[in-house]
């Protein structure tokens, strides 16, 4: 009898496991489904049939929406695989999109502002890499110090004013790719698959994983860790490069002051709600994604259900605690939490 | 073994602390069976014993931290249930452990009086806890004051806050686990008087050392452990050094694992260190390789051994030395040049420092190898990670469902072989073992051995660190013993010392005469 129940409880919690978060997304896009159809018709039996939350507008509007957190949350999960974190991926994405907009005003540069931003942002990953990898700072206070810095940075490069183009070369990728699908939203999921690649099939995704499991192992078995927390916060940097151009695209602007904004908060929740753990070692870029769709999901869907701002802020975050609390419990029976 | 009845002398004044049949149990471990100990009041009581012998578990026991499964305490004649560390404090059991526990940005009459502040108001009272220390310090005649920030004090000083605040809790009982470990012999005189002070003022004192120096400048009386059990209590008047390390050794070390082999006497040198050293734990080593060879490193644990191994594999930068593999000299930086040279290390912390607990059987063993088995631009080459860890389960005979199992959820025994097999992988021409059988099953145990074995027939040269003497003994064709991070002597080989026991306990805890010298190969 006990013995039924332990097994009961083991296999639910095995199936738990594999799944992730996957099932708490669907059944979030169910309920707004649900909700967005009763706030039009008014009706419960009619509401599923008739919500506008689940349309194919809907859905390719809340995958362009989640692509520039998505990006960033790649990078995040990198850094966070090796036990570390990267706070200052918004201030980057920032600094990144005024140098992209502003090589863009260059005549002749034009496209170079691609090239332009994504290296911008390279070579800030690789400062806060080397303070990580070679002074050995905690990975906290370096990039909690290049949040401020570079965001003082991003308002340098422009004099403090917004930087516009609209005739912005590259703006095409804020725009359609087929089927309604946005190119920000196929680049999104570019960097998902690539970094799922990187992961799963080659050497230096093992190390992450070794390095963020065990550093001192990993040392030990001659793996250079300093090769491994450098790639993490290039990455990290080129993907908040990234996610800067993809800014800027939408925008056909660029402004030190606001963009990005807390842009980190969202990345590291998408990240963490993927079930990655925090110390590092543990986790899957699949299951960022799905964090990154569950917060997307949520602004869209308050919005959708007319939920007023300020409610939408409690409630986002208390999904990201609840989310995390069923996490704990997900963990409780495998070897470490 | 004839044992002195430890209710002599002292039958006059009752014991003030009296152990009867103490076991502890750790699922199916015992790690002490039946250990009797009595404690007078105004004597050193010595307790004594090898590695592993159950002194720490008995002192845990005695301070409250570990319940014990079996036997009986009393205190000043009254049977008591020691409850936990609070309440064998109130009894005025004290105990200063190796690792000091002080706050080191508090004062030190705050540290004395930690938990226990004097307040007026809600607001600490800072002279009235001052008034209270200083007597004590001032007693003590120590050359620091109350107010003294804890991390400007030496290490010798240190320690002298600890009695004192030991003495501040009106502690009776006060125990000292290795206490002269990093004190330097003048330091270590001061304390000794300090010891026998407190001694003449009445109150017990128990006393754990590894040096018999010590032994014999501070002990009125001492009880020797070995594997757990209670071998004996000798008199101050029939201290011996032989009959005490007869008692720490005792078993019969011909009963135990035994290799096949003898070496070639005369193979090649295959490794040679030369004066190796960091300038802290571990100062001018010297030793040759050669290879079949099964060198053991025998000494007390914080001896250096590990140390020396750390500096041999470039996980710990040495400040001096230079070490030598196949006649060429090496350039060690860290561990990768080391696995590049071909010597590999396994490390006693194998959890800690060895095994990525997270990840597969797979990843852990192909995890130094990747490269080597990449398919160029880092690609993995699954299909050959899985055939060598397949490979290795099998001929490791690695208890586990697959290649994906992930290593947190082996057994210790099945985790060991993981690491050995990741090792292995790089077809080391030296391997250093650092207590390869720490926490590992008896069954586990054999085939580890038998391994050792089969390597050094291959022609590796084999180094093995472990505190398990009679292990040392019987799978070494030599062993070095190092005491205070120098290589103390080699028996063995062409030392003219025996392979037994009682030397190397001898040359470990530095009871052999200076003077005597040793054959050195």
């Amino acid at each position: 009898m006990v013995d039924d129940v332990a097994r009961r409880k083991r296999a639910l919690r095995a199936s738990i496991q594999a799944l992730g978060m996957l099932p708490v997304l669907l059944l979030i896009c169910l309920m707004f489904q649900f909700l967005s159809g009763m706030a039009a018709t008014g009706s419960i039996v009619e509401a599923f049939q008739s919500g506008r939350f689940l349309s194919p507008q809907n859905l390719s509007i809340i995958a362009q929406q989640a692509s520039i957190n998505t990006v960033l949350a790649a990078g995040m999960t990198f850094v966070i695989l090796t036990g570390g974190i990267d706070l200052s991926v918004g201030s980057i994405l920032a600094a990144s999109a005024m140098v992209a907009v502003m090589t863009s005003l260059i005549p002749g540069w034009g496209m170079m502002g691609i090239p332009a931003g994504i290296g911008f942002g390279m070579l800030l990953g690789a400062v806060n890499g080397g303070l990580v990898a070679f002074a050995k700072l905690p990975p906290f206070i370096v990039t909690l110090g290049s949040l401020t810095a570079v965001r003082g940075l991003a308002r340098l490069l422009g004099n403090d004013k917004t930087v516009f183009n609209s005739e912005l070369p590259f703006a095409g990728l804020s725009g359609p790719a087929f089927l309604g699908i946005s190119w920000l939203t196929v680049i999104a999921f570019a960097v998902i698959l690539v970094s799922w690649l990187i992961l799963r099939f080659t050497a230096l995704g093992v190390r992450i994983y070794a390095v963020g499991g065990n550093e001192v192992a990993a040392r030990l078995s001659g793996i250079k860790v300093w090769v491994v927390l450098m790639f993490v916060y290039v990455a990290s940097g080129f993907l908040a490069g990234l996610g800067g151009v993809m800014s800027s695209t939408r925008l056909l602007a660029a402004n030190g002051v606001q963009l990005g904004q807390a842009y980190e908060l969202d990345a590291i929740a998408a990240v963490i709600l993927g079930g990655t753990s925090f110390v590092g070692g543990v986790g899957t870029i699949w299951g960022t994604l799905i964090g990154a769709l569950i917060i997307a999901v949520l602004s869209n869907g308050l919005i959708l259900i007319g939920v007023s701002d300020v409610w939408q802020f409690i409630i986002k975050g208390l999904v990201i605690i609840g989310a995390v609390a069923l996490d704990r419990y997900r963990l409780n029976g495998s070897v470490r939490t | 073994m004839h044992v002195v009845p430890d209710t002599m002398s002292k039958a006059t004044t009752p014991p003030l602390l009296q152990m009867r049949g103490i076991t502890k149990e750790f699922g199916p471990i015992s790690a002490l069976s039946g250990v009797d100990l009595d404690v007078y009041p105004g004597e050193v009581h010595a307790l004594m014993g090898e590695n592993g012998a159950g002194k720490s578990t008995l002192m845990k026991v005695l301070s409250g931290a570990h319940a014990r499964t079996a036997g009986t305490i009393w205190v000043d004649g009254r049977e008591i249930d020691i409850r936990g560390p609070d309440h064998a404090k109130a009894l005025g059991i004290s105990i200063i452990y190796q690792e000091l526990s002080l706050a080191p940005n508090l004062s030190v009459a705050e540290n004395m009086l930690l938990g226990r502040e004097i307040t007026r108001f809600g607001l600490l009272d800072r002279a009235a806890m001052h008034r209270n220390c200083a007597g004590i310090l001032n007693d003590l005649g120590v050359d620091f004051d109350a107010t003294d920030k804890v991390s400007t004090l030496s290490l010798a000083q240190r320690q002298q806050v600890e009695i004192a605040r030991a003495l501040l809790a009106d502690c009776r009982i006060l125990v000292m686990d290795e206490p002269t470990t990093s004190l330097s012999s003048k330091e270590c005189e001061n304390l000794f008087a300090l010891i026998h002070r407190l001694r003449d003022q009445g109150l017990a004192i128990i006393y754990i050392s590894h040096r018999m120096d010590e032994i014999y400048a501070l002990s009125d009386r001492v009880t020797v452990l070995r594997d757990g059990r209670y071998i004996g209590c000798i008199e101050r008047e029939n201290l011996s050094e032989q009959r005490l390390v007869q008692m720490m050794v005792g078993r019969d070390a011909s009963t135990f694992y035994q290799k096949q082999h003898s070496p070639a006497p005369f193979s090649e040198v295959l490794l040679s260190v030369q004066n190796v050293g960091d300038g802290a734990r571990v100062f001018g080593a010297s030793f040759d390789l050669r290879a079949g060879e099964v060198l053991g490193i025998a000494g007390i644990v914080g001896a250096g051994r590990t140390e020396l191994a750390r500096l041999i594999y470039g996980a710990d930068p040495k400040t001096a030395g230079q070490v030598t593999l196949d006649g060429q000299g090496l350039r060690i930086g860290n561990p990768l040049d080391a696995i590049h040279a071909g010597i590999v290390y396994l490390t006693e912390d194998r959890k800690g420092e060895g095994l990525f607990l997270d990840m597969s059987v797979s990843a852990n063993v192909n995890m130094a190898t990747m490269d080597r088995d990449g398919r160029g631009l880092g690609l993995l080459d699954g299909a050959k990670a899985k055939a060598r860890t397949l490979d290795a389960i099998e001929s490791m005979r690695i208890a586990v469902s697959g290649p994906e199992t992930k290593v947190g959820s082996l057994s210790g025994g099945n985790q060991q072989k993981v690491l050995l097999a990741r090792l292995l992988q790089t077809n080391p021409k030296v391997l250093i073992l650092d207590e390869p059988t720490r926490g590992v099953d008896i069954g586990a145990k054999s085939e580890i051995y038998h391994l050792i074995e089969k390597l050094a027939a291959q022609g590796s040269g084999i180094v093995v660190i472990s505190s398990e003497l009679p292990e040392l003994v019987g799978i070494s064709d030599r062993i070095l013993v190092m005491r205070e991070g120098r290589i103390a002597g080699e028996v063995g080989g062409t030392s003219d010392m025996p392979i037994d026991a009682e030397t190397i306990i001898a040359l470990a805890t530095g009871s052999v005469a200076k003077n005597e010298t040793f054959a050195r190969g």
